[in-house]
């Protein structure tokens, strides 16, 4: 099997899975949440998973994204192959090389939103001055310079997925994911969100997101639909943005 | 790793009231450590100074074998005969003096007080190297005439409710009977269950006949030689008279015992040792409760946290990450309760000696083991929770509601 490579980047391949898997017992039941993926990704695409509810794209976002690892199949992410690797190295790469948005913020509802952000740096061993100027650089740019002493309750939830997205990013990732990111957004704020997402994207940065909005898939570059944990369709989007 | 203390601090802090609850155990298991060791050790200098002023030349003559080593057989008493026969036979190259105790009830006025109750010989003065604060020692001749006068322990007057100075003439009720107070001592401190201070001495002769109602089986009767190099001839002449007293034939086993001073220090040390372990033990047990309420905490900690771990995991925490977050707040728990430990128990020991006028030392050696002692309940106690938060599923974390 080849994988398929529709490519609208630069070239670069960032993602690469050959015959992925991932498979749950329950009891004496198998569920085959993805069946056989094979897809790659080049830097500088916008890629958008679609499909129905179960169709597996969490379950690949979390492969992708190196949280879990696969039951069958291999995964290259930038050239390295990722899918053998330990819970600890596993844990180094998503530090250095993954960034992630989820559908609800997961933000460490006591710390403020400058030191949220800072956390991928603690764990990447920065300086503490470091830390700050770079945490505060990505604060500023999604648009939150003003709150950053702010903690998450004191926020409202777009606010809040902008800290999200700003941690999601200090460690310039190769490889923003983000699952449903506007799931728990109102359209106007989702709006937004997509706006620096998209501005993100134009700026070279790499994006797999995961939503079952066709609105919001639009901004993408390309789509991906999966069905019963297959790829179903996989094509460019004609138009990009809005 | 300053991180990772600022994040457990942080933790710590933001349910401070759990956590003091918490460390509690740890605090009392401690404080109670500090306070008794305190006391402990206390008593040890005090009485090892006391014998050291006693001098070294005193023997004490006990009823029934070891006073503390194995079980004291003899039944035979040590009375007021055998007392006299040695004054008799040996007054003319040792001081005697027997000694006859009980705690009684002592009132003066309106004031009452229960105190140790001292019935002696006049020698008894000069043995315990005594010396007055106001009036005089009792003399062989109230000795002989069963004379109803007391002299009082330094502590005494104010437990009479009356200074010293006033005090002596007058009369004072010990059970209920007059006795005359012809003098108050200096103080000499105390230790443990040794209190002189608390005393109140008065001639045996009256004690016997008078107070205590012929009960003659005396504590001991003290032998001081004139000097440490007689002491084994004074032992083998103790031995000699108390053995016809008591009309036991030579090889056979002694139903009293004869001690030195450093003899009564050994048994002193041995019951503060038995003393010391009993405490460990009650310590030991009060730190493991106290180390299980901060397991329990710390799992509670977790099972709170298990979304946070998920985030931190899924931003590059590894498991040691993880796994160091936790055992370090479960460090700071109990090195916090041992801080507290310690301060409460400086502080019970200093109340101790406030109140109880019993000698405390707080020995360094004492602070530093307790302190690291809680370090290591919070390692043992903390690792179990904090490997359980540090092997949790990244995604089984994420998800947790
Ligand atoms: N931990 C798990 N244990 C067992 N089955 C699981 C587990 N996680 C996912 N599944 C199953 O795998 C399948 C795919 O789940 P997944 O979460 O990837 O779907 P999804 O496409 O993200 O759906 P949604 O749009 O509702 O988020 C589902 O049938 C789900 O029940
Ligand atoms: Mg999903």
């Amino acid at each position: 099997m080849e994988p398929q490579g529709v490519g609208t980047g630069n070239g670069k391949v960032v993602i690469r899975t050959q015959g992925l898997q991932k498979h749950y017992h329950l009891g004496a039941e198998t569920v085959r949440a993805v069946q056989g993926v094979d897809l790659e990704i080049a830097a500088g695409e916008f890629v958008a998973i679609m499909g129905p509810s179960g169709s597996g794209k969490s379950t690949f976002m979390n492969l992708v994204g190196c949280l879990d690892t696969p039951t069958a199949g291999e995964y290259w992410l930038n050239g390295n192959k990722v899918s053998e690797l330990s819970d600890d190295d596993l844990a180094r790469v998503r530090n250095r090389d993954i960034g992630f948005v989820f559908q609800t913020f997961n933000l460490l509802p006591r710390a403020t939103a400058l030191h949220n952000v800072e956390l991928p740096l603690i764990y990447a061993g920065t300086s503490a001055r470091e830390r700050k100027e770079r945490a505060t650089a990505k604060l500023v740019r999604v648009g939150l310079g003003d709150r950053m002493g702010h903690k998450p309750p004191e926020l409202s939830g777009g606010q809040r997925q902008r800290v999200a997205i700003a941690r999601a990013l200090v460690n310039d990732p190769a490889l923003l994911l983000a699952d449903e990111p506007t799931g728990n957004l109102d359209s106007e704020t989702s709006a937004e969100i997509m706006d620096i997402i998209l501005e993100l994207n134009r700026a070279g940065q790499t994006i797999v997101l995961v939503t079952h909005e066709s609105d919001i898939a639009r901004y993408a570059t390309r789509q991906v639909h999966l069905k019963d944990g297959r790829v179903e369709r996989d094509f460019l989007n004609e138009m990009v943005g809005v | 790793m300053k991180e990772t203390i600022l994040v457990a601090l942080a933790a710590i802090r933001a349910n401070a009231l759990r956590s003091v609850l918490t460390t509690l155990g740890i605090v009392i298991g401690v404080g109670a450590v500090i306070a008794m060791v305190a006391l402990g050790e206390g008593a040890q200098r005090r009485i090892q100074s006391q014998i050291e002023r006693m001098g070294t030349n005193v023997l004490t003559v006990r009823p029934g074998q070891g006073f503390f080593r194995g079980v004291a057989s003899g039944n035979r008493r040590l009375d007021e005969d055998d007392a006299y026969a040695l004054r008799t036979e040996l007054g003319h190259i040792y001081d005697i003096a027997p000694e006859l105790e009980s705690r009684l009830q002592v009132s003066y006025q309106r004031w009452n007080s229960s105190n140790s109750v001292v019935g002696t010989w006049p020698s008894y003065y000069d043995i315990y190297n005594h010396s007055m604060a106001n009036g005089r020692w009792f003399d062989e001749g109230e000795l002989q005439g069963r004379r109803r006068v007391a002299v009082l322990g330094a502590n005494v007057p104010e437990d009479l409710g009356t200074p010293p100075g006033l005090l002596v003439g007058r009369t004072i009720q010990i059970r209920g009977i007059p006795f005359e107070v012809i003098g108050v001592l200096e103080e000499k401190g105390g230790a443990a269950w040794m209190q002189p201070d608390d005393q109140i001495f008065i001639p045996l002769s009256t004690a016997m006949y008078r107070v205590m109602g012929n009960r003659d089986r005396l504590r001991s009767i003290y032998v001081a030689a004139p000097s440490p190099e007689q002491l084994n001839a004074a032992w083998a002449d103790i031995d000699r008279v108390v053995r016809r007293q008591h009309r036991l034939p030579p090889g056979e086993e002694a139903d009293f015992s004869i001690q030195n001073s450093s003899d009564i220090l050994q048994t002193f040390n041995e019951s503060n040792e038995t003393f010391t372990l009993l405490l460990a033990g009650i310590a030991g047990v009060s730190l493991l409760v106290g180390g299980i309420g901060i397991m329990n905490i710390m799992l509670v900690s977790v099972t709170e946290r298990t979304r946070e771990i998920g985030v931190r995991k899924a931003l590059g925490a590894t498991k040691t990450d993880i796994l160091l977050q936790f055992l370090v707040e479960a460090l700071v728990l109990c090195v916090l309760g041992g801080v507290l430990g310690v301060l409460a128990g400086v502080g019970g020991a200093s109340l101790i000696t406030r109140f109880a006028s019993w000698d405390t030392v707080i020995a360094p050696q004492a602070v530093v083991i307790a302190l690291i002692f809680s370090a290591g309940i919070g390692l043992f106690f903390g690792i179990w929770p904090a490997r359980r938060a540090a092997i949790l599923d990244p995604i089984d974390a994420l998800r947790y509601e």
